[in-house]
């Protein structure tokens, strides 16, 4: 399976990036980010969630180690679809071609990579990932410029687009599988409480408060729930 | 932004982002057997994304009752499996429809 093959599966992803993207474009340069350093944030990191907290954490002028952990652990499911994925690549996949289409590995492009029915080869993957990466870039840029030129109550209302897209994920999900929204539920009540209560929100910051969330939602579910099927009920 | 606090946090993201994928990737050939392990990659993304939006969505545009309306709608076309550019679409349009209608009172 080539080249070709590869960037027509990644049409699709490329489109839904572009939109995405835009809402990211226009957060990152109302939290206080020039036009080109968005999109470099976006070329360089080609990840929704960690950028958004990523963004957040340049805006409080963060620590590099709060970026670090914080940046690990939001991106810490990437590692399980990379192993996954790698199960199922050809004998084109070498040490150097797993290096360059690493960077590829994304939720959408990972679903479509794993769903499809056959082995993923080097040239199928670097394919896959081509048109995501342009509209995820692209989508930016229109956005952070658009960012700038559009009336503030505009750009304000548009800002908010990526948390839905966001609710827009998280939510399905949580019809789906009961230990999901246990989950989820918990991240939100832990992340309220880190918020209101004005003891944590002066001590401990965004990206911070997103781990620790984030972290023992996960852990608890994990321990309670470790199957979805006996959760699923 | 002063591309002194920029870069070097940038840095870090790019490497730590890369790492994080190419590491396994080129790394682990075997699958995780753990199912505790399993289940804590499986709800990590869930886990970050509803920590990340609660409650930060209410306070992502300058009026409050905007974000709530587009919360609002968010929930309502999610719960109905719309597409993510459908719901993204009908919350920015709620939440700047109610702002400026807020903005008149």
């Amino acid at each position: 399976m080539g080249f070709s093959k590869g960037v027509k599966d990644g049409l699709a992803i490329g489109l839904g990036y572009l939109s995405v993207s835009f809402s990211f474009g226009v957060l990152a340069v109302n939290s206080g980010l020039s036009w080109w350093q968005a999109t470099l944030v976006s070329l360089t990191n080609l990840t929704s969630a960690g950028q958004v907290a990523g963004v957040g954490i340049m805006a409080a002028s963060g620590g590099l180690i709060e970026m670090a952990i914080a940046t690990f652990i939001i991106n810490l499911r990437y590692s399980l679809m990379a192993i996954s994925l790698s199960q199922k690549t050809d004998s084109s996949m070498t040490i150097p071609a797993r290096l360059i289409t690493g960077y590829v590995i994304t939720d959408e492009i990972f679903g479509v990579a794993s769903g499809a029915d056959h082995p993923v080869s080097f040239r199928y993957l670097a394919g896959l990932g081509v048109l995501p990466v342009i509209g995820w870039t692209l989508g930016t840029l229109l956005g952070a410029v658009c960012g700038n030129i559009l009336p503030a109550m505009v750009t304000n209302a548009l800002s908010i687009g990526i948390y839905g897209m966001f609710v827009a994920i998280v939510l399905p999900a949580s019809r789906k599988s009961r230990s999901v929204m246990v989950v989820s539920i918990i991240a939100v009540v832990l992340s309220c409480i880190l918020f209101y209560v004005p003891f944590f929100k002066e001590n401990i910051s965004s990206g911070f408060a997103i781990i620790i969330c984030s972290v023992i939602a996960s852990v608890i579910g994990a321990f309670f729930m470790p199957s979805k099927e006996e959760a699923d009920g | 932004m002063d591309n002194l606090i920029f870069f070097p946090l940038l840095a870090v993201m790019i490497v730590v982002t890369y790492l994080i994928r190419a590491l396994p990737f080129v790394l682990f050939r075997e699958k995780i057997e753990s199912p505790r392990l399993k289940a804590f990659f499986e709800y990590i993304p869930y886990a970050v994304l509803s920590s990340m939006t609660f409650p930060a969505i209410l306070y992502s545009t300058d009026s409050v009752p905007g974000a709530a309306a587009g919360l609002l709608v968010a929930l309502l076309l999610s719960w109905r499996g719309k597409s993510l550019l459908i719901v993204a679409i009908g919350t920015c349009l709620s939440a700047f429809l109610v702002s400026l209608a807020v903005s008149f009172i």
